[in-house]
Parts: structure tokens; C-alpha cells; sequence
């Protein structure tokens, strides 16, 4: 807390300082006590006594092939829960897209970092050496997650993500026109859009191999290869694909508010 | 309990009222970025790795990032 912003904080507030304090430390204490109460009353930790789980955990290897049971749950046995979390993020990045595309009173301008007259100390050379080292590995250490989802922790949610961070590096340690150049928005949808479709295309290749949506219908393999766990990994490598292009384009949608997009001069919104 | 899971669960307890006693959004975007690596290790610590990772891609990356991005765009309108 600045000590600055205490006495323009009471003169809106009718309620002093003082008295704000002593409230939340009355109140801080006894929900201290009633915390403290509880955790006291809680089973140890690992005590679980919940069957599925202790079921999963015991015929996921042996019954998928998958040594990452929770890859097995997210991808086979509640696969069709998945399929609903992927379509949420798919309507929220449609919706932001939505909302932060160029408006009519918005024109597009030079980027703010190179603008006329602006004196911009670009990255220094210590943050673009470091930046341009670890976009290599950031993308290996995300097909790595993603390809290996059924066999140790991580999938392709998370190595998605880790992904489209390689994209943060480039604007960190480049620019912003250098990182225009390495995400062409075509492609990023198109890979988005893949992700999403190859789900359900999956799952109902599935019912075309005379199984149920979603079940696993591919040769399962040794558990613990790359390749094994059937459509889990497919599966992976799709959801992979969509966060990769859904989180590319969030973060491309907000670099371009932020650097490029500007209100129309003369033009009043509405 | 291991010591790395009271470590955890101490800086954790540490952590979050850091994040609300930073006032400033813009410091507040790296202490709450901070707080979702210590989330992670939390989680790893007992023994959700999974989660752990999750825990650190979206909450020490993608939202401060977001935060920042629209803070940069807020501050843009203000002057």
C-alpha cells in the first residue's frame, strides 16, 4: 500500500482508517478461528475415499494404456466433458475477437513503438539475447508436453499454452513487426479451427469404427511409448493445436489494441 | 507433511494478500504473476503435477499478460 493515497482514500470513504482496521482485525481473527477449527476436523491428506478415482487409478493403465491418469480422465473416460471445455474457450476467443476487432471510428497506425518522433529504447541486448535463446526451446518443451500427454503430466491444454508464449519472446525481444511476420492471423485460425474440428472428428471416427463417440478406438501400444493410448493422444495434439491457435490469437488481438489500433481523428464514438 | 509442502503452503499464504495489498494494477500484474508460480509449486508439492502446470501457464503468463496489455491500452486512452 503507497503511503500517499491514505488521506484521498478517507476523504471518499465515511468510514476512518482506524476504524476500518479494527473491523477487519475483529473480524480477521475469528474467521482465523474458524479456519483453524476446521483444518483441525480435516481427514489427513490422501485419505480419499472417493471409488471412481480409487477405480481409475487402478484400470487406467491396464484398461487405456495411459501412465497419466489424468490425461486418461480428460481425454477417454470424460472425454465428451472435454469436448465442452474446448468449445467454451473456442466462443470466449470468438467472442474477444468480437469485441476487439477494428472498429469504424479505429484506424490502423504505424506501430506505437516506431512512431514518428517517438524515442523508444528498443529491448536491450541482454533481454533480446535471452528472448531469442529460449524461443527454441520454449516451442520443443510445447510439442514435448503436447506429445506426451497420456504418458506424463501436462497435455495439450498446458503445452498449448507454452506454445503461444514462444510468441511473447519474439514481441519481447524483437518487435512488434517482427512478430506480425511470424504469426500470420490466416494460418493461426485455420490451426485453431483444426484443433476444435479434429476433436470431434475423432470422437466420431469413432462411431464410423463402430464404437461409441469418443471411445478409444486406436491401437493402444505399450504404456509409457509416445505412441500409445490410442485417440488420447490424437486427441492431445488436437486440443494442443487449438489452445496454441486460440492463446495466439488473445494475446495478437490485445497487442494490436494496444499498439497499432487508435481512434479516428475528427470521428466521435458513439 | 514434507517440508516442501509447508514451504509451499506458507509462501502461498504469504502470497495472496500480497497480491491484494499491491494497489497499483501494474505492480499488481507481476505480484499475482509471482503468486501463480507459487501456486505451482504449491500444487507439485502435493502431488497434482498436472494442475501445477496449468496453474503456472495461465496464471503467471496468459493473465498478467492480458492485464498488462490492457493496461498499456487504458494508459494509451488517458493521455
Amino acid at each position: 500500500m503507497s503511503p500517499g493515497e491514505g488521506p484521498a482514500r478517507r476523504r471518499d470513504s465515511e468510514i476512518s482508517l482506524a476504524t476500518r482496521r479494527r473491523l477487519f482485525l475483529v473480524s480477521g481473527a475469528v474467521l482465523a478461528a474458524l479456519m483453524t477449527w476446521a483444518l483441525a476436523g480435516m481427514p489427513a491428506f490422501g485419505d480419499y475415499h472417493g471409488i471412481y478415482g480409487l477405480l481409475l487409478n487402478r484400470v487406467a493403465v491396464p484398461q487405456e494404456h495411459a501412465t497419466n491418469v489424468i490425461t486418461a480422465v480428460n481425454f477417454d473416460y470424460r472425454g465428451f466433458d472435454t469436448l465442452g471445455e474446448e468449445f467454451i474457450l473456442f466462443a470466449a476467443v470468438l467472442g474477444l475477437a468480437l469485441i476487439l476487432r477494428e472498429r469504424r471510428d479505429e484506424e490502423e497506425g504505424p506501430p506505437d513503438d516506431d512512431a514518428v518522433g517517438r524515442q523508444v529504447s528498443g529491448a536491450s541486448v541482454a533481454v533480446r539475447l535471452i528472448t531469442v535463446a529460449l524461443v527454441g526451446p520454449t516451442v520443443l518443451l510445447a510439442g514435448y508436453i503436447i506429445a506426451h500427454g497420456a504418458i506424463t503430466p501436462g497435455g495439450g491444454f498446458q503445452g498449448g499454452v507454452i506454445a503461444a508464449t514462444a510468441l511473447l519472446f519474439v514481441y519481447l525481444g524483437g518487435e512488434y513487426l517482427a512478430l506480425r511476420r511470424i504469426r500470420p492471423l490466416p494460418l493461426v485460425e485455420i490451426t485453431k479451427a483444426t484443433g476444435a474440428a479434429g476433436f470431434v472428428l475423432i470422437g466420431i471416427a469413432g462411431l464410423i469404427w463402430g464404437v461409441a463417440f469418443l471411445d478409444n478406438w486406436l491401437p493402444k501400444g505399450t504404456p509409457g511409448d509416445v505412441f500409445s493410448a490410442g485417440t488420447m493422444q490424437l486427441l492431445s495434439v488436437a486440443v494442443g493445436f487449438e489452445i496454441t491457435g486460440g492463446f495466439v490469437l488473445i494475446l495478437s488481438e490485445f497487442l494490436d489494441q494496444t499498439i497499432v489500433l487508435r481512434r479516428r481523428r475528427g470521428v466521435r464514438s458513439g | 507433511m514434507t517440508v516442501l509442502q509447508i514451504v509451499a503452503l506458507a509462501l502461498v499464504a504469504v502470497g495472496a494478500p500480497a497480491v491484494v495489498a499491491a494497489r497499483d494494477p501494474l505492480r499488481q500484474a507481476f505480484v499475482a504473476s509471482f503468486y501463480g508460480l507459487l501456486l505451482g509449486v504449491l500444487f507439485f508439492a502435493f502431488a497434482a503435477p498436472d494442475v501445477a502446470l496449468s496453474s503456472i501457464v495461465i496464471g503467471s503468463v496468459a493473465l498478467p499478460t492480458i492485464i498488462l496489455l490492457a493496461l498499456a491500452k487504458i494508459g494509451d486512452k488517458d493521455s
